[in-house]
C-alpha cells in the first residue's frame, strides 16, 4: 500500500489514466457495438486488438522500413508513417472483425440455434487467433519503434501533457464522435440502431440484416484497430498475450456504462482508466487486472445494467 | 420436429448395473496391464508403451476426466458456459498445498495424516479429508463467482468466469506478501506435499498404479454422482434450464438456486481434481495454471459430447492424451522420419480452438451425443416446433 501517491501525483495518475481510458473506450466500442446489435460479447475482440498491435508495427518497421532502434521522425515522414499505420492497424482489425463473425457467429445465427454455441465459437475463434500469432511471433514480445519524439507540451500541477499523452486523448474524443455522429445521423448508422431496437421489424422495413451485421463487427474492428495503434504508440511494446487483460478491461469499461450504449462505453472507459492507473499505483501493478476484474464483479452485483444501462435506452447503438 | 424422449425409468437400475460392471473391467485390467504386465514386456512393446502410454500420461488423464465430469456438469447439464475452470482446479490443488504439506509453518496440525510427516510442522490432514476441504473451498468461491452474475445472461457468465480463471492464478502468483502474509509461496510454488496413505502402505509419489487406482476411484464416484443427479430432480431441473430458462421459470424451477447448484457441484469437482492433481505431481505451482487448462477442458466436453457422460469421459481420455503424450510422441515420429524439427507440442492449443470451431459449426453434440441436446442444439429458430414437438 503506498497512499502518498494519492497527495503527490494525483494529477498526474488523472491525467494518464484518463489517456489509458481513450485506449479502453476505443476497444469496449467494438464489444458494445457487438452488444447492440447481436445481444452476444464479442469474445475476440480482445486478439483483434491484438492482432491490431502487431499491424502497427508490421506496418511501421515492414512495410516502412523503420529500423527498430531508428532515430525518431519528424515532418511530413512522422505525419504520414503514423497516418499509414493507424490505417493499416485499422483496416486490418475491421477485416479480422468481419472475418470473425463470417466464422464465428454467421453459420450459426442462420441455424437459429441456442445462444452457447455461439458462444463456445466465439472463444474458439478467439483461442485460433491467439495461439496463431503466438506461434507466428515465437511468444517473443515485439517492441515498436520510437518514431514519435515524445516532447510536452508542459506541466500543469504536476501532470506531464506529453505529445503522445494528448494525442491519444484528442484522437479518442474525435473518434468517438464521429463514430457517435454516423450511428446516430448516417442512413447506415439508423440501420444499426433499428436491428439493435428490434431485429424481426427491421427485417421487414428491408433492412439487410447480414450486411448490418458485418458492417457492425468492420466498426467495431475499426475503433478497435485504432486503440492498439495508440497502445503501441504509447507503451512501445506488444506481445501475443497482450489482449487479454485490456480486452478484460474493455469489457468492464463497456459494462460499467451499460453495454450496448456508445456513451456508455465512453464515461465507462474513462472511468476504469483512471481507476486503473490509481489503482496500479497504490496496490503496485501485478493487482491492477484483479481491481479490474473486482470491478467488474461489482458492476454486475449492484448494477448489471450499467450507469447509463436505462436512462438512455434510445441512443442505443 | 424435437425429439424429446422419455427418459426410460423402468430400465435405469439395469443400466447402472450395467456400467459399474463395465467401468470396473476396464479400470481393473489397466491397474493390472500397468502394475504387473507392462514390466514384463519384452524391450520392444515395452518402449512403445512409455513412448505412447506412460502410467504418468493414464494418471494425468483420469484427473483430466475428474474435472472434465465436472465441468460437463455445469457447460452440459445446466448449459452454463464456464470459462474458468482452472481457478477451481488450482483453488482445489492451492487446499492440497496448505492441508497437506508443510507450508504454514506457524502451526503443527495433524489429523489422520501419514506415518512419515508426523513429526513436520504445518497443517497436515489425511488425503481423502484435503479433497473434502477442496472441494468445499471451491464449491463456497464457485457460489461467490456465481451469485451476481447467474441472474444475468448466460453471456456474462462466460466472461466473468473467463476472468475469474485468469484473476485466480494471478493472486496465487502474487500471493508472497499479501499484506505480510505468504499464502501461496509466489512462483516457487508449494512442494513437496504429503504422500498419499492407503491402509497398510504410504504412496510415493512414483506409487503410479496405486495413485491410479484412487484416481479410478474418485472417477467411479463422479460417474456415478453425475448420472444419479441427472437422472433426479435437480438433474431434470439443470435440463430444463439448459434448454429453455422461461419455460423452466415457469414450471417453478427456481432459476437462481438451480444454476448456482450446478456451479457449486462443478466447482466441487473442479477442486476434487486439483486436490488430485497435486498428488499426481507431488506439488503446486502458480504457472502451471493458466487460461489453456480451460480451454482443454472445453474442447474435452464439447468434443465428447455435451451432457453425455460417456461422451466426456472419452473426449477426456482422448484429449488429455493428445495433450500430455500424443502429440509429443506424434511428432517425435514425423520429425525422425521426416529429419523435420517441427515442435509438435506448441501447437496443442490452435489444435484445440480448431476442434472447437469444426465442432460447433458442423457437429455442436460432439462424438457421443446426448439424444437431449442433439435435438436442442438443431432446433430451428422456429419456436412453434418446440411446442408441438414433444411426443
Amino acid at each position: 500500500m503506498n497512499l502518498q501517491v494519492l497527495s503527490s501525483q494525483f494529477w498526474s495518475l488523472c491525467l494518464q489514466g484518463v489517456a489509458l481510458g481513450f485506449i479502453y473506450v476505443l476497444i469496449s466500442l467494438g464489444y458494445t457495438m457487438v452488444y447492440g446489435v447481436l445481444r452476444l460479447i464479442n469474445f475476440a475482440n480482445s486478439e483483434v486488438f491484438m492482432v491490431g498491435t502487431f499491424a502497427t508495427v508490421v506496418a511501421q518497421v515492414g512495410i516502412l522500413q523503420n529500423q527498430t532502434n531508428s532515430q525518431p521522425l519528424h515532418g511530413f515522414r512522422l505525419l504520414y508513417t503514423l497516418a499509414f499505420s493507424l490505417g493499416f492497424s485499422m483496416l486490418i482489425c475491421g477485416v479480422l472483425g468481419v472475418l470473425v463473425e463470417l466464422v464465428a457467429y454467421r453459420r450459426l445465427r442462420a441455424l437459429g440455434t441456442n445462444r452457447l454455441a455461439s458462444l463456445i465459437s466465439a472463444i474458439a475463434v478467439s483461442i485460433v487467433l491467439l495461439e496463431t500469432t503466438r506461434i507466428v511471433t515465437f511468444s517473443r514480445p515485439q517492441t515498436s519503434p520510437r518514431l514519435l519524439d515524445k516532447w510536452s507540451f508542459g506541466e500543469i500541477a504536476g501532470a506531464n501533457f506529453r505529445i503522445d499523452t494528448v494525442a491519444v486523448i484528442v484522437s479518442g474524443i474525435v473518434i468517438f464522435f464521429a463514430l457517435d455522429r454516423f450511428v446516430t445521423k448516417s442512413r447506415l448508422g439508423k440501420a444499426i440502431r433499428a436491428v439493435s431496437m428490434s431485429e424481426e421489424n427491421s427485417k421487414l422495413m428491408g433492412v439487410n440484416l447480414n450486411r448490418v451485421v458485418s458492417l457492425t463487427f468492420f466498426i467495431g474492428g475499426l475503433t478497435t484497430g485504432a486503440a492498439a495503434f495508440f497502445y503501441t504508440t504509447v507503451y512501445e511494446t506488444t506481445q501475443f498475450n497482450v489482449g487479454f487483460n485490456l480486452g478484460l478491461a474493455a469489457f468492464t469499461a463497456a459494462v460499467l456504462g451499460g453495454i450496448g450504449n456508445l456513451r456508455g462505453a465512453f464515461y465507462g472507459g474513462l472511468f476504469l482508466g483512471v481507476l486503473e492507473q490509481f489503482a496500479s499505483a497504490i496496490l503496485g501493478s501485478q493487482w491492477k487486472s484483479v481491481t479490474v476484474f473486482l470491478v467488474l464483479v461489482l458492476v454486475l452485483l449492484l448494477k448489471p445494467n450499467g450507469i447509463f444501462g436505462e436512462a438512455v435506452q434510445q441512443t442505443r447503438t | 420436429m424435437m425429439k424429446l424422449r422419455r427418459s426410460k425409468t423402468p430400465k435405469a437400475g439395469a443400466s447402472h448395473k450395467k456400467w459399474t460392471i463395465g467401468f470396473s473391467i476396464a479400470a481393473l485390467s489397466i491397474w493390472i496391464f500397468y502394475t504387473y504386465i507392462m514390466y514384463n514386456l519384452p524391450d520392444g512393446p515395452q518402449t512403445i508403451f512409455q513412448n505412447w502410454l506412460p502410467p504418468t500420461t493414464v494418471n494425468e488423464a483420469m484427473v483430466w476426466v475428474i474435472c472434465a465430469l465436472g465441468l460437463n456438469i455445469v457447460v452440459g447439464y445446466a448449459g452454463l458456459l464456464d470459462l474458468g475452470f482452472v481457478a477451481f482446479w488450482a483453488i482445489g490443488g492451492y487446499s492440497a498445498g496448505w492441508f497437506m504439506s508443510a507450508f504454514f509453518r506457524q502451526v503443527n496440525i495433524h489429523i489422520f495424516s501419514p506415518s512419515d510427516a508426523a513429526d513436520q510442522p504445518g497443517i497436515h490432514l489425511t488425503f481423502w479429508a484435503v479433497l473434502g476441504v477442496g472441494g468445499i473451498i471451491c464449491a463456497i468461491f464457485g457460489i461467490i463467482i456465481g451469485a451476481p452474475t447467474l441472474r444475468l445472461k448466460s453471456d456474462y457468465l462466460a466472461l466473468v468466469t473467463l476472468g475469474f480463471g485468469e484473476i485466480i492464478p494471478q493472486v496465487f502468483t502474487n500471493g508472497e506478501n499479501i499484506a505480510g502474509f505468504n499464502l501461496s509461496n509466489g512462483t516457487k510454488g508449494i512442494s513437496p506435499i504429503d504422500n498419499v496413505a492407503v491402509p497398510g502402505k504410504i504412496l510415493g509419489p512414483f506409487d503410479f498404479s496405486w495413485k491410479f487406482a484412487i484416481f479410478v476411484f474418485l472417477t467411479a464416484i463422479m460417474v456415478f454422482v453425475s448420472l444419479r443427479l441427472r437422472k433426479g430432480r435437480l438433474g431434470r431441473a439443470w435440463l430444463a434450464i439448459r434448454e429453455d430458462e422461461l419455460a423452466a421459470s415457469m414450471m417453478g424451477v427456481p432459476l437462481m438456486s438451480t444454476k448456482l447448484a450446478a456451479y457449486a457441484v462443478g466447482a466441487f469437482s473442479g477442486g476434487v481434481g486439483g486436490v488430485a492433481f497435486a498428488t499426481h505431481v507431488n506439488g503446486i505451482f502458480a504457472d502451471r495454471f493458466n487460461f489453456s487448462i480451460s480451454i482443454i477442458l472445453l474442447a474435452m466436453v464439447v468434443l465428447g459430447g455435451m451432457g453425455n457422460v460417456w461422451g466426456v469421459m472419452v473426449g477426456a481420455l482422448l484429449i488429455a492424451w493428445i495433450n500430455s503424450t500424443g502429440l509429443p510422441a506424434f511428432g517425435d515420429l514425423v520429425n525422425n522420419t521426416f529429419n523435420t524439427s517441427i515442435n509438435f507440442p506448441s501447437y496443442n492449443f490452435l489444435l484445440f480452438g480448431g476442434v472447437l470451431i469444426l465442432m460447433m459449426l458442423y457437429k455442436r453434440e460432439g462424438m457421443i451425443p446426448e439424444s437431449r441436446l442433439k435435438a436442442i442444439l438443431h432446433e430451428s429458430d422456429d419456436e412453434t416446433s418446440n411446442l408441438g414437438g414433444s411426443h
